[in-house]
């Protein structure tokens, strides 16, 4: 404008070259974002071509865009391979393994949040170290310890290995996130008439819902995705998970690379359903508004 | 509705601080009570103590005639208003209101009506399928008033319950709450740092420093007769002059009964006291009676620092000429600016002596008074 204003930074003239560059970033942002979806959804993108391509076409001249598309490595699946008892068996491990993970963790992450004891941070570090064993440190005595339970080839021969393996996760997570509710809440409800009991189930579990979501999808992807326990403590077809019985198509002459494929989007798809109907409640904050913020 | 006594109670947390120290303080049946001091006095913790939120280290604790000391809050049978509302978040403000009622498994339809009733005489009718998210901070508040009353508790307990709302709004819902007060003649405790909304609330007013009480008074006799040098300097705006010097007690014929002599570096003057003559003190006068004149012969006088026009009165900041610094409230009318040299003058009846050690008030002897 008037002469004696200075830009300090320079000699940068005004307005136009400025909202300019704004709207070049926006395009250099847009860009960006749509080239690391591409990378990152290509893959997938890939699993479900080669999943519906046949095995010949596959190898002979592999093509980005399918020419035919034929459903034979679906129909293999379910018919020559049975591929419905590893998903229930995954299913089930991961379900209950989510489900009591919840249930215990929920419990924990309460006292350790809300009451005072002695030796509560020495808790949760040890909780914490549990996470740093390697597993596969880990799976010949618990091989050993589940054979003289007789548990290994059962579904609760997996459930428990998973259950500590997720659990500090769900302990830590939920302690923050009961940490992050306002104690005043609990307290209006004790002064209101609430049992302990009360208040945790009627006010505080309500409000932990978002978090509880989180940590369910988290434990659950955890246990559908285990291979190494999995493929360690069962013994047949008949208690085999999804990764081990995709990891087992490989035949000594041969690899159904269209089969496997089609068996990992049967797989992927149910917990990309599930976080994406569960993704709403991940996001919302349920507190808002609980105290002036 | 019942009275709530603390009898010697004490307060020490694991790490050794002293919340409450020897604390003996009663609520009367029906009587509003407000505990005031600055932060760290312990107020909150007290009514925590009340609420059964907090467990005493020693004492007794009261509601009514039953000794509530080791009750958990859902047996007191109390209700509390937090400073922050403490709203259920997923609630609605009907199942806010309600929460106290069910949980206490009354029966639906009492629950509805009563609810309703609530809803109506505060104005929440048409709020209440909202979530609390959706209120102002003003709809918030008469929520947790609502919620508070809906249980027809023996007795309410009430947080610093104005200190998030704007300063217009805090007038009003101070009003609706005495208001309030009166038409359910309950007993109510009320804790607040804010010196003006204990004045204009408290039936009787509780002075706490460090866990300790200070004085327990209506507000007249408080903001006449604080007991110590604490008190004076909390209670009034602006707040209490305190002039360092010593007393001596007035000989000879000319002295009259009662009367000293105080004198301080630039002050020198009569005031009534118990006689005696004493090493330190300080002496407390409240700004508005100090006079402040364009001229006095014979009077201490000092420069103006800055002058606040208020409307009704002026405030003006004085620094005499030994170093004392001294607020006065000039009528409105008068002109002073800020480096005018003005003359000071205390009306002897507004001073307050206080021990220079202890803090505590040197009461003057009643022949002084009759004067």
């Amino acid at each position: 404008m008037s002469a004696p204003i200075t830009d300090r930074s320079g000699a940068r003239p005004v307005k136009k070259p400025r909202t300019s560059g704004v709207r070049w970033q926006t395009w250099l942002l847009g860009a960006a974002l749509v080239a690391l979806m591409l990378f990152t959804l290509f893959p997938f993108y890939w699993a479900i071509v080669a999943s519906l391509t046949s095995d010949a076409a596959l190898f002979r001249d592999p093509s980005l865009w399918p020419q035919h598309l034929i459903f034979d490595h679906y129909r293999a699946l379910f018919t020559e391979r049975d591929f419905i008892t590893p998903i229930r068996n995954s299913l089930v491990v991961a379900g209950t393994t989510t489900i009591f993970c919840l249930i215990v963790g929920t419990l924990a992450a309460y006292a350790l949040a809300r009451i005072e004891f002695r030796g509560k941070a020495a808790i949760m570090g040890f909780i914490l170290a549990v996470t740093m064993f390697p597993q596969i440190s880990i799976v010949s005595p618990l091989y050993l310890l589940l054979r003289s339970l007789h548990l290994i080839d059962t579904y609760p021969g997996l459930i428990m290995p998973y259950m500590t393996f997720a659990m500090p996760l769900t302990v830590w997570v939920l302690t923050g996130s009961i940490r992050q509710i306002p104690k005043d809440l609990e307290e209006a409800a004790h002064v209101d008439g609430a049992t302990r009991f009360q208040s945790f189930t009627k006010i505080l579990l309500p409000l932990a819902v978002p978090s509880l979501a989180t940590t369910g999808i988290l434990t659950f992807i955890y246990c559908w995705n285990e291979f190494l326990f999995a493929l360690s403590f069962t013994l047949g077809p008949e208690r085999q998970t999804v990764p081990v019985a995709i990891a087992l198509f490989r035949g000594q002459y041969q690899v159904p690379w269209g089969e496997i494929l089609a068996a990992a989007v049967v797989a992927t798809a149910p917990v990309a359903a599930m976080v994406l109907v569960f993704q709403r409640r991940i996001v919302q904050g349920l507190t808002a508004g609980a105290v002036k913020g | 509705m019942a009275r709530i006594a603390l009898e010697h109670v004490d307060k020490i947390y694991p790490n050794g601080y002293v919340a409450a120290r020897d604390l003996s303080l009663e609520a009367n049946d029906g009587e509003l009570l407000v505990l005031v001091g600055p932060s760290g006095s312990g107020k909150s913790t007290v009514l925590r103590l009340m609420a059964g939120l907090e467990r005493v280290s020693d004492g007794v604790i009261r509601i009514g005639d039953r000794d509530v000391t080791d009750l958990p809050p859902q047996q007191r049978d109390i209700a509390m208003v937090f400073q922050n509302y403490a709203l259920y978040p997923h609630m609605t403000v009907r199942q806010n209101l309600g929460f106290g009622l069910s949980i206490r498994k009354q029966a639906p339809a009492v629950i509805a009506t009563r609810v309703a009733a609530i809803a109506a005489s505060l104005g929440l009718e048409a709020l209440l399928d909202r979530k609390p998210a959706q209120l102002s901070g003003g709809q918030r508040q008469r929520v947790a008033l609502g919620r508070a009353i809906v249980r027809e508790p023996l007795a309410f307990l009430f947080d610093e319950p104005l200190s998030n709302l704007d300063a217009q709004l805090r007038v009003e819902t101070r009003v609706e709450l005495a208001r309030l007060h009166r038409k359910l003649g309950a007993t109510m405790v009320y804790v607040t740092h804010d010196q003006s909304e204990a004045l204009t609330l408290g039936d009787r007013i509780a002075v706490l420093k460090e866990g300790v009480l200070q004085q327990i008074a209506t507000p007249m006799e408080l903001y006449n007769h604080p007991a110590n040098k604490f008190v004076a300097g909390f209670i009034g705006s602006p707040a209490m002059n305190f002039i360092e010097g010593v007393i001596q007690r007035s000989e000879g014929p000319s002295g009259r009964m009662g009367m000293c002599t105080f004198k301080g570096i630039d002050l020198t003057l009569d005031v009534p006291c118990d006689g005696e003559s004493h090493g330190r003190v300080f002496l407390g006068v409240r700004p508005q009676h100090i006079e402040v004149t364009a001229d006095g012969e014979n009077r201490p006088k000092g420069e103006v620092g800055v002058v606040e026009p208020m409307g009704n009165e002026q405030i003006v900041y004085v620094t005499l000429t030994g170093g004392d610094r001294l607020v006065a409230v000039a009528p409105p009318q008068e002109t002073i600016r800020p480096g005018d040299i003005v003359s000071i003058r205390v009306k002897p009846e507004g001073v307050h002596i206080f021990d220079a050690e202890s803090g505590s008030r040197i009461e003057p002897s009643p022949y002084a008074i009759e004067r």
